[in-house]
């Protein structure tokens, strides 16, 4: 009857996400080494602007710290937009869809004879003339569509898939790949760009003192460190845009060229290549940008006035528009939340008690405690009094 | 026969759930969202089959719009790139729009042809995409024990 405190279905969204912010950003468990880059990144590019930009800005031009700013904002903007953004999860299937395609499996496999292993689950679709092997994931119990690929580390299938990256501390799917090949192509020009002026500034310095250029170098210490930092990233992070532009001139994803699903043998190709450079460019880095089918910030149960949905995702429109009575009634016969694993349906009401649907409310605060918070957010205190409705 | 029920309301008052069917994903042209617009045999004897393969090619089609690659979203792309992406913070994405048109649509055939039959269409972004849910539901009155045989079937349990 009363609603002591909303829930927001990523405090109760299964794998190993974090998640902060009321569920705005999302982050896999592990944030040391993502850190670690936000500290390489501006603390080098605190140093350039303390101790390279004056001197530059006054004897070069006005211009060099700021495009340095521009280039470096835009680094920032892509690498928070990778890390904290949803990158494709799919959600897992709900009781009732994971029995269906069960039963469509047995039905297809026949009955295996007894201490024999059953067939492994594998659906075959044809795509553009080739024949593609769809698996099933145990852990989320559906078959995965086509790219798709289960991370470990987060505990999630993700559409897409391209890689768990460490250094942004999130997977790399198909609603934040070209963020992450955004953020892998300003930091190398960022990176160069800090390298180059590094040079010219101590360059600059011995010409002005007529000294050696080593010695020069040697009474700039903070352009020493800069230098060093950019050298060791450069080999990595445009080696890095390097590759990830050859995947994207073939829509490939990292996951593929590692397991070498199109590379050529058995005349497999790459069926969802356009075969065309400037097509498969433009479909990866000027796509449709995806929405989201997760519903973090979406509310759990709605509270017996009327709740205000905060989320802006779309899925929260069909909500808004049926009043809080229906809403009670279809989320008691279908089960309250599309995201809670191995949740029970609640019970039907047997149609010999002439009842109505209400009387099955109270067998659904226990489901909620049996599955128990799973990633929420470390600041984010874990509810276990849920909004309770009512018909009456 | 069909069950009638006259409209939502109707359904909602005097229906019990029976049983779920999952349309599922067609990957034939590839990773675009598009479903199988073949009707289930268990909607055999609930709906005609062309007002259920009209009502998912509809779907298919507006999917296909929202995932169009052409000129509208490469300027979308690269007036986004430019701005570093925080465009999107007060403008919607072109697939947001579509997906609003689809909720509307999707509520209108469920009031208009699936409510009256006794079927209910679940929008499938609230499952990820994946599958059309469609939930068959029994009217209570005309219940006898063929409904709690087909009740127990889908819960899983």
């Amino acid at each position: 009857m009363i609603a002591k405190k909303v829930t927001r279905k990523w405090e109760k969204l299964p794998g190993k996400n974090s998640f902060c912010c009321d569920g705005r950003v999302m982050m896999a468990r592990q944030k040391g080494v993502f850190y670690l880059t936000l500290f390489l990144i501006t603390g080098t590019c605190a140093l350039f602007f303390a101790f390279e930009c004056p001197y530059l800005a006054v004897h070069l031009s006005a211009a060099v710290p700021v495009c340095a700013v521009i280039l470096f904002l835009f680094v920032m903007a892509m690498l928070l937009r990778t890390s904290f953004s949803d990158p494709g999860v799919l959600p897992r299937a709900l009781p009732e869809e994971a029995s269906f395609i069960e039963m469509e499996i047995e039905a297809a496999n026949g009955s295996v004879p007894a201490g024999q292993r059953p067939p492994p689950r594998i659906r075959n679709v044809q795509i553009n003339n080739q024949i593609v092997k769809l698996k099933y994931c145990y852990t989320c119990k559906i078959f995965r569509p086509p790219r798709a690929s289960h991370c470990s580390i987060c505990d999630n299938c993700v559409d897409r898939f391209d890689h768990h990256c460490p250094w942004v501390g999130n997977c790399v799917g198909k609603r934040n790949y070209r963020y992450f090949y955004l953020f892998t192509l300003s930091l190398s020009l960022l990176t160069i760009y800090i390298f180059t002026f590094d040079i010219v500034h101590v360059t600059l310095r011995s010409v002005f003192y007529g000294s050696v250029w080593c010695v020069a170098a040697l009474t700039l210490p903070s352009t020493v460190v800069e230098v060093l930092v950019c050298f060791f990233t450069l080999w990595s992070v445009v080696g890095l845009t390097g590759f990830h532009t050859y995947l994207i001139s073939l829509n490939q994803t990292t996951n593929e060229d590692i397991k070498g699903s199109w590379s050529g043998k058995n005349r497999v190709q790459n069926p969802y290549s356009h075969k065309n450079i400037v097509k498969n460019c433009c479909e990866v880095l000027c796509g449709p940008t995806y929405p989201s089918v997760l519903d973090r910030r979406g509310v759990m149960l709605e509270s017996s006035g009327s709740t205000p949905c905060k989320t802006s995702d779309v899925t929260a429109a069909t909500a808004n528009t049926v009043t809080p009575n229906e809403v009670a009634f279809f989320s008691l016969q279908k089960t309250t939340s599309p995201l809670i694993p191995n949740e029970h349906s609640p019970d039907e009401a047997p149609p010999s008690i002439a009842t109505t649907g209400h009387d099955t409310a109270t067998s659904i605060p226990e489901e909620e405690d049996a599955t128990g918070p799973n990633g929420s957010a470390p600041k984010a205190p874990p509810t276990t009094i849920l909004v309770k409705e009512s018909s009456h | 026969r069909l069950t009638e029920f006259h409209n939502l309301q109707e359904l909602r008052q005097s229906a019990s759930l029976a049983n779920k069917v999952f349309i599922q994903r067609d990957y034939s042209e590839g990773t675009v969202c598009k479903f199988h617009t073949k009707l289930p045999s268990e909607l055999d004897s609930r709906i005609e089959k062309t007002l259920f393969e009209d009502t998912v090619k509809t779907l298919n089609n507006y999917y296909a719009e929202a995932e169009k690659i052409g000129g509208h979203a490469y300027l979308e792309g690269c007036l986004a790139c430019i701005t570093a992406y925080l465009i999107f913070l007060c403008m919607e994405t072109r697939y947001e729009k579509v997906l609003k048109k689809i909720s509307r649509y999707i509520q209108e055939q469920n009031e208009k042809i699936y409510a009256p039959r006794g079927l209910l269409i679940t929008d499938p972004i609230e499952r990820g995409m994946r599958v059309i849910e469609i939930s068959i539901y029994e009217d209570r009155s005309s219940s006898g024990s063929s409904t709690s045989s087909s009740t127990t079937s889908s819960s899983g349990r």
